[in-house]
């Protein structure tokens, strides 16, 4: 390892790292099968990722300095409503070059909670991103003088319940900074997961993203995002078949994007470096070092796009994330993940479990594992159960011939 | 600017109701007190009136010139004000921070944050 680093400090280091992970990770999933070059991979990982670290803080250092806000931030409604009258949107006045910086108070006054979460998408989108507000009453299927009144109102209130317009203080930006993350995840998901999807609520999604990062560069979570984003996004067009929807181990992987793919890549490689690091006003991984939920799902995506599949990592990852989200759908794609690795009736233990009757994607995974299993008749009752739940056409059709061919 | 909080009692414990009351620990009871006297202190806070509880109520309609009387309180019991305190603050985060404390908003009722109108 030494001779790999060249470095002797650094090697050391590192195998005493790679052995403490082995003495925790052997233990709950047995040894390898070529322990010495795992010790070595994990070593390598970690030096580099200390190496990564020590250079992304020497960074970033400088940068943070920059946008720490100023404690206690005065209020200036009057940047929202400088324009003339209603049709002009703080967005129109606050332009990227002017105000650069302000793009990030902006983005907190728009996404904070006092809001609904339709007024904060909407205003968002409307003043951060480049949609005109007729676009964006298109992409939410709502009239024009709908949409135009939700802006109206949603401004209206900011300046008359005295929403403030800043970075908020340190005791309210984990908190506040997540309800940012959500409003841009909502949008991507609201464009990713229509059929067709909406590319321009995707677009403006990952262009949120990025300015996140650019300016919460020391938050990982908002690297986790973008990374997420771009590689749930680099397998659009592998996603549906002939209107069918396509699973992800189906999939034809020369129809992902593989330059988005790397992206994506790179930048959850500096997130799990800032994460080693700690974040800025995310308490959680500043006092743990733990990952939050978009860089753990980021990493998932990640270890989706290789081949073969790290199913362990992929199980452990689910497992780390399943207390973050409190959401039994995290534990629903655990047990896919451990049918992969263990087997479809282990799998089977897990949903069984799991307190989502009503949830079509539980009947199918079931259906699916059943169906492995040589089960057929359960498998073919599962699949009946989800097709009575489903509403997404795409995932309809799949359902279908799956059961069709089961002589159901 | 300066917001009024509504605080929406509803049917949450207080001292009035002996056995509502003594669902709550010793430890709960003294904090309930400890952290409404904070808040009457706390710079900025005007506080309210004591009100009798919305058992206490009548509630008045006047209808073609006629006066109606009905008993209890015009908002569900459990959604009855309970009081309210004036609050002097820099901006609605704030306002938001000390309805947080107000022993109500953790015990099952709701406080709710009004701008008050600058004439």
């Amino acid at each position: 390892m030494i001779g790999l680093l060249g470095d002797f400090e650094l090697a050391e280091e590192a195998a005493q790292e790679a052995f403490a992970i082995a003495a925790e990770r052997w233990a709950r999933d047995g040894a390898p099968e070529s322990p010495g070059a795992w010790l070595v991979t994990v070593g390598r990982n970690r030096a580099i990722n200390r190496i990564r670290r020590d250079r992304t803080l020497a960074q970033k250092l400088p940068l943070l300095a920059e946008l720490t806000p100023v404690a206690g931030g005065g209020v200036c409604h009057g940047d929202l409503d400088s324009g003339e009258g209603e049709g002009k949107t703080a967005g129109e006045t606050v332009g990227d070059e002017a105000f650069g910086d302000e793009r990030l108070e902006l983005i907190f006054t728009c996404c904070h909670p006092a809001l609904s979460i339709d007024a904060q998408v909407a205003l968002t989108l409307r003043t951060l991103g480049g949609l005109s507000t007729d676009e964006i009453a298109r992409a939410f299927l709502v009239s024009e003088p709908t949409m135009a009144q939700r802006l109206v109102r949603a401004k209206r209130k900011i300046k008359a319940a005295g929403i403030p317009f800043r970075v908020p203080p340190d005791h309210l930006l984990a908190d506040r900074f997540a309800a940012v993350l959500a409003v841009v995840y909502l949008i991507f998901n609201e464009g990713y997961s229509a059929q067709p999807t909406r590319r321009e609520l995707v677009d403006e999604a990952v262009r949120l993203g990025r300015a996140l990062v650019e300016l919460m560069a020391g938050e990982p979570e908002a690297h986790g995002l973008l990374a997420l984003m771009l590689l749930q996004d680099s397998r659009r067009d592998a996603r549906f078949r002939d209107g069918e929807i396509v699973l992800l181990s189906d999939q034809d992987r020369s129809l992902w994007d593989a330059a988005q793919i790397s992206e994506g890549r790179a930048v959850l490689d500096r997130t799990l470096a800032l994460c080693s690091g700690g974040g800025r006003g995310d308490a959680a991984a500043a006092a743990t070092g733990m990952p939050g939920p978009y860089v753990l799902q980021a990493a998932i995506a990640c270890l989706h796009t290789e081949e073969p599949r790290d199913w362990p990592q992929i199980i452990a990852l689910y497992g780390e994330l399943a207390p973050l989200m409190d959401s039994p759908v995290v534990e629903l794609n655990r047990a896919i993940a451990v049918a992969e690795h263990h087997g479809p009736q282990a799998g089977l233990a897990i949903l069984e479990r799991l307190p989502l009757e009503d949830i079509h994607y539980l009947h199918s995974t079931r259906a699916e594992l059943l169906r492995r299993l040589g089960r057929n008749k359960q498998a073919r009752h599962a699949y009946s159960r989800a097709l009575e739940l489903v509403s997404d056409d795409a995932e309809r059709r799949l359902l279908e011939r799956r059961l069709a061919e089961l002589g159901g | 600017m300066k917001f009024m909080l509504l605080i929406h009692q509803g049917d949450t414990p207080t001292p009035r109701d002996p056995q509502a009351w003594a669902t709550l620990s010793e430890e709960q009871q003294q904090a309930v007190f400890a952290d409404y006297k904070a808040i009457n202190m706390t710079p900025g806070v005007t506080p309210g009136v004591g009100m009798e509880s919305p058992e206490m109520a009548t509630t008045v309609r006047v209808k073609d010139g006629k006066t109606l009387t009905t008993d209890g309180p015009f908002a569900e019991m459990k959604e009855a004000l309970g009081g309210y305190l004036l609050y002097e603050a820099d901006d609605l985060d704030a306002a938001i921070e000390l309805a947080a404390r107000i022993p109500a908003a953790r015990l099952g009722g709701a406080v709710e944050v009004r701008p008050i109108v600058q004439w």
